[in-house]
């Protein structure tokens, strides 16, 4: 059975799956869906990762009908799923080491294709994904991942971005914001927190390798990401979805705000939504309604240091100004509601 | 079928005839023939259906080797010296998790200073690492060390590491007797996987283990090499019956039956010391060699019963433990433990530098003698390494050690000032 949508309701985030046709509901709306990483694990309450991985795997379990073999790097997702001698996992998985997630999915693809070479099919059935958190695969993890990109090898990677290490206990990594607070980037001295000026897009640099398929994605739009997971998996070679993962612990943000947190990350244009076939930007999520970024920022004890007497409203000003940039850049904004 | 071609290319058809399902390819000498014959070999489609990456990284290398052999694939790799030290993360954890892989490591030495030429540096490092460790004497045994170690690997679910000389075995050209495919397929069975990623039947590899279980596993890691110093000699008797030929196993012993000195060694200068071993038997020295072809798991029975009656061990190895001394000469001591025999180490032909048979009878000869110091550098120059300790203690500056000693000597060194 399915309600009318009314007008007032498209378009906002109010839209439950029991309002859509059968055919629009997400894949974990589905009694279907294969719970691929299932109840039980031991991440934190309010986990953007864990949501993040459960959107994303489930959705590529369906568009591989279950045929799906999965490589994880080391960091929370793996540690939080597969305490000895439990898993969380549904689906075949494999943990072998921090820095090599892409490479040991391009050795099941490998073999793979060997096998449906000798079973004397065109390409393999079953399909390989590889996923870490952003230190997994914009640090340690990034000539693994670069090799993967450029050999084109029939691998979605998926990176958990949730801006640090959060595992080893909230470090910076190269996808920690600027100002953002950290074990290794301390709200201390005329300049605290993460310096401007440092760290790297991955997705960007994904795009650049000419790849099939690279997109980025939050926790914060459900059918988006499945979406985009569906897509990925339509195509052969390397792929690439960058998902923005909020974490309650590190950001020292509330756990029921870790979807709102996502949500703003992109309406702030902190966050770029936005997908690129071989090597060209083929479309972005729009900002409806722009948001100041002090908004998403006071949600987060890890910018608390901007903010209160001192405060560093010039320090807001940069960031709002990486907002702005990336709003420009990508185009994130329509025409009659440009900033 | 006889030939005669070059070690790289031996190693690489023997392999191929192994029927491999996986090469990953990242070039470092002197391993990189090997590797180049393979890839020559898939692409020309004479070995199909194989897939060979060509990789970023030695690290990645071993990575994609993990992932294929764990998704059940039959997977080959290749590498030596700093190839070995930077992908070391991967070798462990390829060991932990019980994946067949093969490896050729084409010995040589470990910088700085950087250092191209042979010696066991690398491999040795590794020893503690899970993987068996199989050391060729000559270019026919590193060929038919490939095809037993997929056996090995396959059966015991553990790597295999077959190590073999860099440049005095890989590029030496060597008559061979190449095996027939037939003859292969009948010595090797098709893989099955102890554990494989299917999604017809889900398991999950690598979970975390924390105290309550991590020393069972280790230990069953140990038990496991144990249980394969049994299967070694096997596999080497099965390949005897197929092949016709004597390869492998743990010890190989020579001329040491009567021996009151014997000399222990690995891989490819235990050819020269058989020669060495000739000429002093000539002039009446009873004296043999001992071939250590397993070096992990140690053949720690097998060592003690060819030492047992000897009086004297002298541990001739391309490496060595700086702070200490030998590493191989620890392990033959333990072996020893509550034998009395005069031990001796002489660490010789390190990045490199040649051992000849003059040498080694110098050296033997002191050894007979029982002039011989425990710790022996074979050939050491000490008037350039007196030099350079005067000049340290002389001067504050003295600047890049190399540099300073090839200056010393006179060699090809630019001179900067």
């Amino acid at each position: 059975m399915t309600q009318p949508i009314k007008f007032y309701q498209t378009g906002t985030f109010t839209v439950g799956n029991r309002l859509l046709p059968e055919d629009k509901r997400t894949v974990q709306s589905s009694i279907a869906r294969d719970n691929s990483l299932n109840s039980g694990h031991r991440a934190c309450q309010g986990c953007g990762e864990a949501l993040g991985a459960r959107y994303a795997v489930d959705a590529a379990m369906r568009a591989t009908e279950g045929q799906l073999i999965a490589a994880n790097a080391t960091g929370c997702l793996e540690v939080f799923s597969t305490p000895y001698p439990e898993t969380s996992w549904q689906l075949p998985w494999i943990h072998s080491l921090f820095g090599n997630a892409a490479a040991v999915g391009s050795g099941i693809a490998a073999a793979l294709k060997v096998k449906a070479a000798k079973a004397g099919l065109p390409e393999a059935v079953t399909r390989v994904i590889a996923q870490g958190g952003d230190g997994g695969t914009t640090d340690i993890g990034f000539g693994c991942l670069s090799g993967m990109f450029e050999r084109n090898d029939d691998v979605l990677y998926i990176c958990y971005d949730n801006e640090g290490y959060m595992n080893t206990g909230v470090q910076r990594s190269s996808a920690t914001p600027p100002a953002a607070r950290t074990a290794t980037t301390q709200p201390l001295g005329p300049e605290p927190g993460a310096e401007f000026g440092k760290g790297k897009n991955v997705p960007l640099i994904a795009v650049a390798h000419e790849i099939p398929y690279v997109a980025t994605a939050t926790v914060a739009d459900l059918h988006d990401l499945e979406a985009k997971v569906e897509k990925a998996m339509s195509l052969r070679g390397a792929r690439y979805l960058h998902v923005f993962v909020p974490c309650p612990l590190g950001w020292g943000a509330a756990s029921c705000d870790t979807i709102r947190l996502a949500r703003l990350a992109r309406e702030t244009g902190l966050f770029p939504v936005f997908e690129a076939e071989d090597g060209e930007i083929t479309a972005v999520t729009k900002i409806r309604r722009p948001v100041p970024v002090d908004e998403y920022l006071r949600l987060q004890k890890r910018y608390a240091h901007l903010f209160g007497a001192k405060g560093h409203p010039e320090t807001i000003a940069r960031i709002q100004a990486m907002a702005d940039k990336n709003i420009k850049r990508f185009g994130l904004l329509d025409v009659e509601g440009a900033a | 079928m006889i030939k005669q071609i070059e070690g790289s290319q031996a190693v690489a058809e023997a392999v191929a005839l192994c029927r491999p399902e996986v090469i990953c390819a990242y070039p470092i000498s002197p391993q990189t023939h090997i590797v180049e014959g393979l890839g020559a070999l898939v692409k020309s489609g004479e070995l199909v259906p194989c897939e060979f990456l060509n990789v970023e990284s030695e690290f990645a290398a071993m990575s994609v080797a993990i992932g294929s052999s764990a998704a059940g694939a039959r997977t080959y790799t290749a590498t030596a010296s700093q190839g070995l030290l930077f992908m070391v993360e991967a070798v462990y954890n390829a060991s932990g998790l019980g994946l067949p892989i093969v490896m050729t490591v084409a010995n040589r030495a470990i910088g700085a200073p950087i250092n191209i030429w042979n010696d066991h540096s690398d491999s040795m490092s590794q020893r503690d690492c899970g993987w068996i460790q199989l050391f060729a004497e000559s270019n026919q045994e590193a060929l038919d060390l490939h095809i037993q170690a997929f056996k090995l690997a396959e059966e015991m679910s553990m790597p295999v590491m077959v190590c073999m000389d860099g440049f005095i075995l890989t590029h030496a050209y060597e008559q061979v007797d190449m095996p027939e495919q037939a003859q292969v397929d009948a010595f090797l069975p098709p893989y099955e996987p102890r554990q494989v990623l299917d999604p017809a039947d889900p398991v999950s590899i690598g979970a975390m283990v924390g105290p309550e279980a991590f020393m069972e596993v280790r230990y069953l890691a140990h038990a496991k090499q144990t249980m394969a110093l049994d299967r070694i000699p096997e596999i080497a008797d099965e390949f005897k019956e197929v092949f016709g030929r004597d390869a492998g196993g743990l010890v190989r012993g020579y001329r040491i039956d009567d021996a009151e000195t014997i000399v222990v060694a690995l891989g490819s200068v235990v050819g020269t010391l058989e020669e060495t071993i000739d000429t002093l038997r000539a002039e009446g020295v009873k004296i043999g060699v001992l071939s250590i072809r397993c070096f992990r798991p140690f053949p720690m029975a097998a060592v003690r019963a060819a030492l047992a009656r000897t009086a004297r061990v002298v541990v001739l190895e391309k490496s060595f433990s700086v702070g200490l001394g030998g590493i191989v000469s620890t392990d033959v001591r333990l072996a020893m433990v509550r034998i009395h025999v005069r031990g001796y180490t002489v660490v010789a032909g390190l990045g490199g530098r040649p051992i000849t048979q003059d040498s080694l009878l110098r050296v033997l000869r002191l050894a007979v003698a029982d002039e011989l110091k425990n710790l022996t550098f074979l050939d050491l120059d000490w008037d350039i390494v007196n030099r350079h300790l005067a000049r340290e203690a002389a001067s504050r500056h003295t600047g890049p050690l190399p540099e300073a000693l090839l200056r010393d000597i006179g060699a090809s060194a630019p001179r900067n000032r």
